[in-house]
């Protein structure tokens, strides 16, 4: 079975149906070592990443993996296993090694696949697969126009840490023993910059990115390096702040992590637990009631779209927050039967999750904060999902009378993400589309930020 | 180090009917004249997982994955490629694929073949066999019981278990062969206490080099149960944490994150060779207090962070990075310590075949100092006193640097009084340490429970160090 995956150095793979072939392998010894259900996952990758520095290539790699991972059920028991290997020999082995790991665990009643009825029967075309016929050289010449446009950026910028191009597919399928089979193909191209800037003070560094499905809707290499050297440049000559309580702006790429934290709080896992501080909430208001957020699985082209999850549940559109009131849990099977509800399709996470933005873009935000501080960067863990407490490290800017005044580094933000929830003032229009979850600046009402 | 060869050998090469000749012949693919240096690494780690939750065995996982990387380096240009299949046509295709980083032309041939030297710091066992899979979910089972049994306001135990056997080659393309048989087991234990509507959380964990065995000695395993239930109940007491610049005192053993983040990752070969580090060009230079002499050292008998030998084939050693208060050093993988005319320091580390070796810190702490632990607190009016933390970050251009305490305290009046929330501590690497002003006695080592991630990979670290007080450092609570 080892020539699945060709050793030929161009676009993949294997086709879908020998990967299928093997997962129908799998839970066929599965029933034949005395499972009563399982399910199997096979999963093939491959991918070109170019990095140079100082106008010199710096790495060149070329990646393939490979993976099979079963889990097996013996009644309400249940054992999981994976391996990198596809030989038959392999494939027993690890099933063997689910079955006897099943033994151990204890009886669960919540333990099962997903409910039959919930599985997913069609499978619209996403257009998620375009595949890059990327040379190596090719990759060079993209990555060294990002260093190039980063160093043209400003003549502080000392240099690029580096500059980076990359592509890659994946083909994955899912089967159970319901009789699901499912198969998921996509490709990811990416760019990025790390500049550095310097002056008499010291050196900082800022970064920019693109990445999409297809290579024609990534960012110009120029634009990539041009924003990250702005970006670097623009943090020279970081003061520090005193303490004190005011308004927080949150930019796109930093405000994705406050909702990660959000959708934490109302997943099914942390809930059944007790571990969340948004505990039967179901229903209330947990945001203004001008915040909407909705959930859209099937959009074309999405870096997170899917019409299945990681259970082979259908995925479908929700809406998590209407008016600033939470409408739904994000449950896996296990989570919904631990807390008497059905799945919503979230085994694995959500799949293009986005903040309806309102009309102020980041300069009318900038307005409405008058004097605040601006974060672009935060260090450390985020919050603490049990009770809400929260507490990073930061970096940004300060703004008086809605104008940037100067950057900051070495502060805190710290609150308790209930309360920054409660008083979300907006939800900018500046979206940014390079995630999972999809947003727009956001302004908090107050935050601590401590200093000096 | 023959006998871990022989495993290595056993375990990598014979399933595929490969020998010395076929690596030989991948060298021949590698070796163009401008390398300068190449390498494979050969990998097996199977691993295994328990998790207990609600009183149940609630799930169990084994893996194994393999493979072989394959590095060829030209100057500073590095072309890298991987299989996860263990076969010849593989690997000469990898080889291949990673020389296309060199100009072509004539291959060179390897010289004869030599055993590398290594350590020996922990025995060649799989810990996955170190016991049975009823004796581990009995030892979950216990954990659980112990943590339920010391207070009734525990709500949640989770503990899991965990253990890995990671057995690598190393061939280079200066005949040097090596290998290394790696063991790694580790025990977590998080509760979740209730009281009157308020919840909270406490954690322990312990692990290192060594079979699952010695969780059981002397009650270690139930010890973990009872501290992570005594941090829970003291964070259901904790107040907001104070917010602002002040005197921080840290504990002994784990708190010496501080060292990981605030010059840990500054001085690290390549970002020092990029010239990208705060730290760059500064050896000789003042960058702590007198009381300070921090080393990273990767020879520790069974520690999480040591290593027989690195992942290029290189022992380990305690290397010096700050002596009293000076720069003495930095911490090289052979590709940086080559390009900036030093030598190795062994901490050329990956997190697997599939990823390109990078200098990595292996155990990084601080020497004990002069003073009374006591007598630390007792000089700070009012500060914040921290013993335990999360994980942390730095920026190791600017030199900015955060960790998190999870569990801490007021000191007022020279008296450690209230507990306080967990908050983010946030400084600068480069003179944060010269703000030490007292050591104390106490060095510890952590538990065993560090991993540390640069670039996406993921590495297992050790840190340490004495009660110590910092002057001035800025703690991120809400009450300012």
């Amino acid at each position: 079975m080892n020539e699945v995956v060709g050793l030929s150095n161009g676009s993949l793979l294997a086709d879908e149906q020998s990967l299928i072939r093997i997962g129908q392998q799998v839970l066929e010894e599965a029933r034949r070592q005395g499972a009563t259900a399982a399910e199997a996952s096979v999963s093939v990758g491959t991918g070109l990443s170019v990095s140079v520095r100082r106008g010199e290539v710096d790495t060149l790699e070329h990646e393939r993996d490979r993976s099979l991972a079963v889990v097996v059920y013996m009644g309400q028991r249940t054992g999981a296993a994976s391996s990198a290997d596809f030989s038959p020999e392999s494939l027993r082995a690890t099933v063997a090694a689910a079955c006897s790991i099943a033994r151990y665990t204890s009886e669960d009643p919540a333990r099962g696949l997903a409910d039959p009825s919930l599985l997913a029967t069609e499978f619209p075309d996403l257009d998620l697969y375009h595949p890059w016929a990327l040379s190596a050289d090719e990759a060079i010449d993209l990555a060294l126009a990002a260093e190039a446009a980063a160093r043209d950026a400003d003549p502080r910028i000392s240099d690029c840490d580096s500059a980076t191009v990359s592509s890659g597919e994946g083909l994955r399928v899912y089967l159970n023993s319901h009789g699901f089979v499912g198969s998921r193909r996509g490709t990811r191209h990416g760019l990025s910059c790390v500049a550095i800037a310097r002056d008499h003070a010291g050196m900082q560094r800022d970064y920019w990115f693109s990445v999409a499905r297809s290579a024609d809707e990534l960012e110009a290499p120029e634009e990539v390096g041009r924003r990250a050297g702005e970006r670097a440049a623009g943090r020279l000559g970081s003061r520090r702040l005193g303490t004190r309580h005011v308004p927080v702006l949150y930019t796109p790429m930093m405000a994705r992590g406050v909702i990660g934290q959000f959708l934490g709080a109302i997943s099914g896992n942390n809930l059944y637990r007790k571990s969340s501080f948004l505990l039967d909430r179901l229903g209330d208001q947990v945001f203004p009631s001008h915040v909407q957020m909705q959930e859209h699985p099937h959009r074309p082209r999405g870096l997170a779209s899917a019409a299945f999850d990681d259970e082979g549940v259908a995925t479908r559109d929700w809406t998590v927050v209407e008016d600033g009131r939470l409408q739904t849990y994000l449950l896996d099977s296990y989570a919904g039967r631990r807390l008497g509800r059905q799945s919503t399709g979230h085994a694995g996470g959500v799949h293009n999750l986005e903040l309806q933005s309102g009309d102020q873009d980041f300069n009318q935000l900038l307005q409405t904060m008058g004097s605040g501080l601006v974060v672009t960067e935060l260090m450390g863990q985020g919050g603490n999902l049990v009770t809400g407490d929260y507490s990073r490290g930061a970096a940004g800017f300060w703004v008086e009378n809605g104008e940037m005044a100067y950057p900051v580094e070495e502060i805190t933000v710290a609150g308790n993400l209930k309360d920054m929830f409660a008083g979300l003032q907006a939800v900018g229009a500046d979206r940014d589309q390079r995630g999972s979850i999809i947003t727009g600046s956001l302004l908090f009402e107050s935050m601590t930020v401590a200093g000096e | 180090m023959t006998e871990s060869l022989d495993i290595a050998r056993q375990t990598l090469l014979a399933p595929a009917g490969m020998d010395d000749a076929a690596l030989e012949q991948a060298f021949d693919r590698l070796l163009a004249p401008s390398v300068d240096a190449a390498d494979l690494y050969f990998q097996c780690t199977r691993s295994e997982s328990w998790a207990l939750e609600d009183g149940m065995i609630k799930q169990g996982s084994h893996s194994i994955d393999q493979g072989v990387g394959v590095r060829a380096i030209s100057g500073e240009k590095t072309g890298f490629a991987y299989s996860d299949d263990i076969v010849l046509p593989a690997l000469l295709e990898a080889s291949g694929a990673a020389r296309a980083i060199a100009r072509s032309g004539q291959s060179r041939s390897l010289q004869a073949w030599q055993r590398g030297r290594g350590l020996k710091l922990y025995p060649p066992l799989d810990p996955v066999e170190s016991l049975t899979d009823q004796e581990k979910v009995d030892l979950l089972r216990r954990v659980d019981a112990e943590a339920r049994r010391a207070d009734p306001r525990v709500e949640q135990v989770f503990v899991n278990l965990s253990g890995s056997h990671d057995v690598v080659l190393i061939a280079d393309g200066e005949g040097r062969l090596n290998a290394d048989v790696r063991p790694l087991v580790r025990l977590n234990v998080r509760v979740q206490v209730e009281h009157k509507g308020r919840r909270e959380s406490g954690s322990a964990g312990a692990g290192g080099r060594h079979a699952y065995s010695r969780f059981l000695d002397g009650d270690r395993a139930l010890d973990l149960a009872r501290e992570a239930v005594r941090q829970a109940l003291v964070n259901l007491e904790a107040d907001e944490a104070p917010a602002g610049t002040m005197p921080v005192v840290l504990g002994a053993g784990w708190p010496g994150i501080l060292l990981h983040e605030a010059i840990g990752h500054g001085l690290e070969g390549d970002f020092n060779r990029k010239g990208s580090s705060a730290f760059a060009g500064r050896l000789g230079d003042r960058v702590a207090s007198e009381y300070c002499t921090v080393v990273d050292d990767g020879t520790l008998a069974d520690r999480r962070g040591s290593l027989n030998i690195d992942d290029e084939g290189e022992p380990t050693q305690c290397t010096t990075l700050i002596e009293n208060g000076i720069l003495k050093g930095y911490m090289q993988d052979r590709m940086n310590a080559r390009l900036m005319g030093v030598a190795a320091t062994g901490n050329g580390r990956r997190q697997s075949y599939a990823h390109l070796p990078m200098p990595r810190m292996t155990n990084t702490y601080m020497l004990a100092g002069p003073h009374d632990p006591e007598e630390i607190v007792r000089s700070v009016d009012r500060g914040l006193y921290a013993v335990n933390f999360g994980g942390g970050q730095v920026d190791i251009t600017s030199g900015k640097f955060v960790f998190s305490a999870s569990e801490a305290y007021l000191i007022e009046n020279g008296k450690v009084t209230r507990p306080v929330k967990g908050a983010t501590l946030i400084g600068n690497g480069p003179d944060v340490l010269t703000r030490v002003s007292m050591v104390g006695t106490d060095m510890e080592l952590d538990s065993g429970i560090g991993t540390c991630g640069k670039d996406g990979q993921l590495v297992p670290v050790g840190v340490g160090q004495p009660t110590l007080k910092i002057d001035a450092l800025t703690v991120g609570g809400t009450r300012g």
